[in-house]
């Protein structure tokens, strides 16, 4: 089955059937077809840049074909401390995005592995948490303790979302105690750190993980750079912030390019299996 | 009369609201300050160390801005680098192995944002912190005594009870930021303090927290009588709970928000 169909839903509007969709690199300006840029993981052909990526491509890209199965898709954000303009915003996110929160969860199969998998997109508010969107990562780490199943989460984020106020807050601390109680039972967790990765993610589920992985030059930090520059007054270098800055202070374990991921997620995957007993049949078969 | 959100922004934020060393003077009883993360630095924008109050032993980790200019320097304005948060899991590790109930006081406008706090991972530190408290076989009694700055906040309230003085704010980002990312404006600071439902009455609703110590025409002494007063009895309560009840109530507790 084409997975461009069973995602369709996820990924972005499909209606220009009349002329083809075209994006423009921000780093070189070339303009590149959708479907080369699909075919080449969303990375700019002339420069190499890194597109963000949406849930449904991310999901298209690591998957196995036809394995994945959405769990709570049909979740929504309410308004619940009443913030103006949220509603408006939310409605507007989710016409705009073809979603209706700012994460995609579900289960799969990384090269024939079953794993638990959530997927944040940033073009639905930043990929900024709210109580829908700490509730659907909750549930999945829940669900993925019940199954015994691995997570692999692909995040990008702001941070907490503001117009949920100190209930967004709170969900860093939920999904936190989900993450612990996952991990006591032997289970894997493994982020992969996307552009952009801060705020309450970082201190919060991005930085949980058994193993962290993070693409090449995504910005992963806590504060933002602009706070930083104005509470110190300092000017900060390049690179500061990037996956390579994070890898050279010991703060993720590698930096991994699209084209290798899945197969690296599934190496790891392997790696990390639950039971010991499985372990020393893979040890058996590699041998 | 009741005080606006940006009013209570204001008296949690004044210079002369007591400050997390206040508390502990008044309330522990031979109160041993422990220093350092043993692996980079002593931050003194957190006091730690043990103590008891009534007749529990405890240990306590305060955030504390300072008094004097020189002290606040020294202290960074109460705001925490990553090892400020590393001492305090350090002592709550300590805690955890003699059975020891944790307080935790809370009031600055949260984790530094430096370019040093970056390179040594202040979001690791906080994650690691909310991480292990989630599962600390103790009873957590986190008090928020003044500003509640966001995560890193948080990295100290992740708790059984949550406690508010009345005039203390908490929020996932501070009006001013707030205000200056949505309307490009930071001088519209009090109508993001409105919308962002930060005070302690706020939060008692929506179920953040269980209890407000009340203020208004209340001296410090009485104030910090009647926290005191709370605390033990809160103690008393939690300490005589199973691990696995004291456990599964705190993962209920933020489990439920926006369930």
């Amino acid at each position: 089955m084409n997975l461009k169909e069973s995602l369709s839903s996820l990924l972005p509007n499909s209606n220009a059937a009349a002329e083809p969709e075209t994006r423009t690199c921000k780093h070189c300006n070339t303009e590149t077809d959708y479907d080369t840029l699909r075919a080449n993981d969303m990375i700019c052909p002339s420069c190499g840049m890194y597109f963000r990526m949406r849930a449904g491509e991310r999901l298209d890209s690591v998957l196995d074909k036809g394995s994945f199965s959405e769990i709570d898709k049909n979740m929504k954000s309410t308004d619940p401390i009443a913030f103006p303009n949220y509603a408006q915003k939310l409605e507007c996110a989710k016409k705009n995005t073809n979603l209706k929160e700012a994460v995609v969860c579900g289960t799969g199969k990384i090269d024939g592995i079953r794993c638990a998998i959530f997927v944040m997109d940033s073009a639905f508010m930043m990929g900024s948490m709210g109580t829908v969107v700490g509730e659907k990562i909750t549930r999945l780490f829940e669900k993925a303790l019940e199954m015994q199943l691995p997570v692999v989460g692909f995040i990008t984020s702001g941070g907490a979302r503001m117009q949920e106020g100190i209930l967004s807050l709170m969900q860093m601390a939920k999904v936190s105690g989900a993450v612990k109680r996952h991990s006591e039972a032997g289970n894997f967790y493994l982020p992969v750190l996307t552009d952009p990765t801060t705020g309450g993610i970082t201190a919060s589920f991005a930085m949980q993980g058994d193993v962290i992985l993070a693409e090449p030059k995504a910005l992963i930090g806590f504060a933002g750079q602009r706070v930083i520059e104005q509470t110190t007054g300092e000017k900060l270098p390049a690179g500061f912030q990037r996956a390579e800055f994070l890898l050279e202070h010991g703060f993720v374990d590698m930096i991994e390019e699209r084209p290798r991921l899945k197969y690296t997620l599934a190496r790891l995957l392997r790696l990390h299996r639950k039971h010991d007993t499985l372990m020393r049949q893979e040890r058996r078969k590699t041998v | 009369m009741s005080k606006t959100a940006y009013e209570r922004v204001q008296a949690a934020r004044n210079g002369k609201r007591p400050t997390g060393g206040y508390y502990i003077d008044r309330m522990i009883d031979g109160f041993i300050e422990l220093h350092g993360d043993r692996r980079y630095r002593d931050d003194a924008a957190i006091i730690s160390g043990v103590g008891w109050i009534g007749n529990f032993p405890v240990t306590v980790i305060a955030m504390e801005r300072g008094n004097t200019i020189e002290d606040r320097m020294r202290r960074n304005f109460g705001c925490p680098s990553p090892e400020g948060y590393r001492k305090a899991l350090r002592l709550m590790k300590l805690s955890e192995k003699f059975n020891r109930p944790i307080l935790c006081f809370i009031g600055s406008s949260g984790a530094y944002c430096g370019m040093e706090a970056e390179q040594r991972g202040q979001g690791e530190a906080i994650a690691e912190n909310l991480y292990e408290m989630m599962g600390l076989k103790v009873p957590i009694i986190s008090v928020v005594i003044g500003e509640g700055g966001s995560g890193g906040a948080l990295a100290l309230g992740v708790c059984d009870t949550a406690i508010m003085l009345e005039n203390a704010v908490y929020s996932v980002i501070s009006p001013e930021g707030c205000a200056s990312i949505l309307w490009k404006d930071a001088s519209k600071a009090a109508e993001a303090a409105e919308a962002l439902k930060l005070t302690s009455y706020d939060l008692l609703n929506f179920e953040v927290v269980e209890h407000i110590v009340k203020e208004q025409n209340r001296t410090e002494k009485e104030i910090c009588d009647d926290l005191k007063k709370l605390l033990i009895s809160e103690l008393e309560q939690k300490a005589a709970l199973p691990t696995e009840a004291l456990l599964s109530g705190r993962y209920q507790k933020f489990r439920k928000i926006g369930a």
